[in-house]
């Protein structure tokens, strides 16, 4: 009876999706309609995946399925990330239910598009090796425990961490455009997370180099979009201001002993 | 160095930011009440006026701290204005809609300075009550006056909030909201003198 119910169910509803796509990097942009049976409890993912099960159009074409980016499927490898509904956010968290349809999707575009919604995010592992987002251990010997981390700084360095690289605060940057080459919110709070770390703290003027360098950090405009649409919830705002004070401490103190 | 060219940038734009505040603020802020001697009568603009004008090496003074500066700024402004994008449609979010105005009022405080440079500094006549009453009696002046003055106060209100931020004074979330709050209402009464001023040099009948 419970089975007859949910069967019922599903053959009533559907959801309607409207899809930018195009075929490759190159290729012509156009949109397409998708109309997929709906389920209790599915989010975007589970949306295109319908639609890969079954690609045809709302007018009943079949067409060539739609592409995309997908790994964890709980919110912490930042890979399904696109512009549902106007918003940057993860694929994933977005729950159907909870958005207005029709469904706007729609590839990131401060990105290359290399098909569907799929991009390529090199420019954001660029710009992680530019500021150095890492704590340097190797050596030719064994270099000993390194210093500890007061638990208090720990605590909110750890919510810097979560920042899983999904550009999410990339794409809603009003200064990162084809005019400027600003490398965008996570990096600079990447560079506050390796430079808290008292390991990273080692290396730190060679991140302050790389900040205040091209595309650094006084690209920022403070429009403060990319705090509002970080999926994670990292202080990406305050991660700037804060280097905001390092970055011009460092380059005025260096300007004076040079 | 392939850096040094690099640097100029950073060096660029924390020079744009400091100089509005230092000096281009600071002077903002004397004019302002320095016109709005003009609500205590005409006698005591006159007075003031005339204060200023025997300041000693006054063309230098000028040049350095108020031509240079506010030309540094304007300029580099423009520049910042256009190579910035614009989503305040996609993302309507306060602080995206005052990025928005603050570039908005930073290229029309341009062309209000540039107008009013023409009209009032550079237009051969001397400073005082009379003439500025015969200038804004003409209602495009007058309308042109009190836009400038709203956009110049509130480009430079919210501007100080970012300086704020810039120098990384303001860090956190709540800082920064005290800040906003701070500074909105300081642009409200930087405009209201203003406003007032403009309103008085026209209407007070010698």
């Amino acid at each position: 009876m419970a089975v007859r119910e949910q069967e019922l169910g599903t053959r009533q509803r559907t959801v309607r999706l409207i899809v930018e796509r195009q075929e490759d990097a190159q290729s012509a942009v156009y949109t397409e309609e998708f109309e997929v049976p709906w389920r209790p409890g599915m989010n975007v993912i589970a949306a295109l995946m319908e639609i890969q099960r079954n690609p045809v159009n709302s007018k009943g074409q079949p067409v060539r399925p739609v592409t995309w980016e997908m790994n964890c499927l709980e919110e912490v490898c930042g890979a399904c990330m696109m512009v549902i509904n106007g918003k940057p956010r993860q694929a994933c968290s977005a729950l159907v239910d909870q958005l207005t349809q029709p469904i706007y999707l729609k590839p990131a575009r401060t990105f290359p598009v290399v098909r569907d919604l799929v991009v390529n995010r090199t420019r954001m592992f660029d710009a992680l090796k530019r500021v150095k987002a890492w704590v340097p251990i190797d050596g030719t010997y064994d270099l000993g425990p390194g210093p500890k981390m007061a638990e208090a700084e720990r605590q909110w360095a750890y919510e810097l961490s979560k920042c899983f690289t999904c550009g999410a605060c990339v794409e809603a940057c009003p200064n990162v455009n084809e005019k400027t080459s600003f490398i965008g919110p996570f990096a600079i709070s990447q560079a506050r997370l390796f430079n808290t770390h008292p390991t990273g703290a080692m290396h730190k003027e060679e991140r302050f180099e790389a900040l205040l360098g091209e595309g650094g950090i006084h690209e920022c405009g403070n429009s403060q979009n990319c705090v509002q649409v970080c999926p994670k919830g990292i202080p990406l705002t305050t991660s700037i201001a804060a280097m905001n004070k390092d970055v011009n401490r460092y380059a005025f103190s260096s300007w004076l002993r040079s | 160095m392939a850096s040094t060219a690099v640097n100029r940038d950073f060096l660029f734009r924390r020079l744009h930011t400091l100089s509005g505040v230092i000096p281009v603020g600071l002077f903002l802020i004397e004019h302002l009440f320095t016109n709005a001697t003009v609500t205590l009568g005409p006698g005591f603009y006159n007075e003031a006026v005339n204060t200023i004008q025997h300041i000693p090496f006054l063309h230098v003074v000028e040049f350095v701290f108020i031509f240079v500066p506010l030309t540094y700024h304007g300029v580099f402004g423009l520049y910042v204005a256009y190579t910035a994008g614009y989503n305040n449609r996609q993302f309507s979010w306060f602080r995206n809609q005052l990025f928005v105005w603050q570039r908005i009022t930073g290229v029309l405080t341009f062309i209000f300075i540039v107008y009013h440079l023409w009209t009032t500094r550079f237009s051969g006549h001397e400073p005082n009550f009379a003439f500025v009453h015969n200038l804004v009696s003409n209602n495009f002046n007058f309308w042109f006056l009190i836009i400038g003055v709203v956009a110049a106060t509130f480009h430079f209100s919210n501007g100080l909030w970012s300086f704020m931020v810039h120098w990384g004074i303001t860090v956190g979330p709540r800082a920064q909201r005290i800040s906003a709050i701070v500074m909105l209402t300081l642009f409200v009464i930087l405009a209201g003198v203003g406003v007032d001023s403009v309103f008085t040099f026209r209407d007070t009948i010698v």
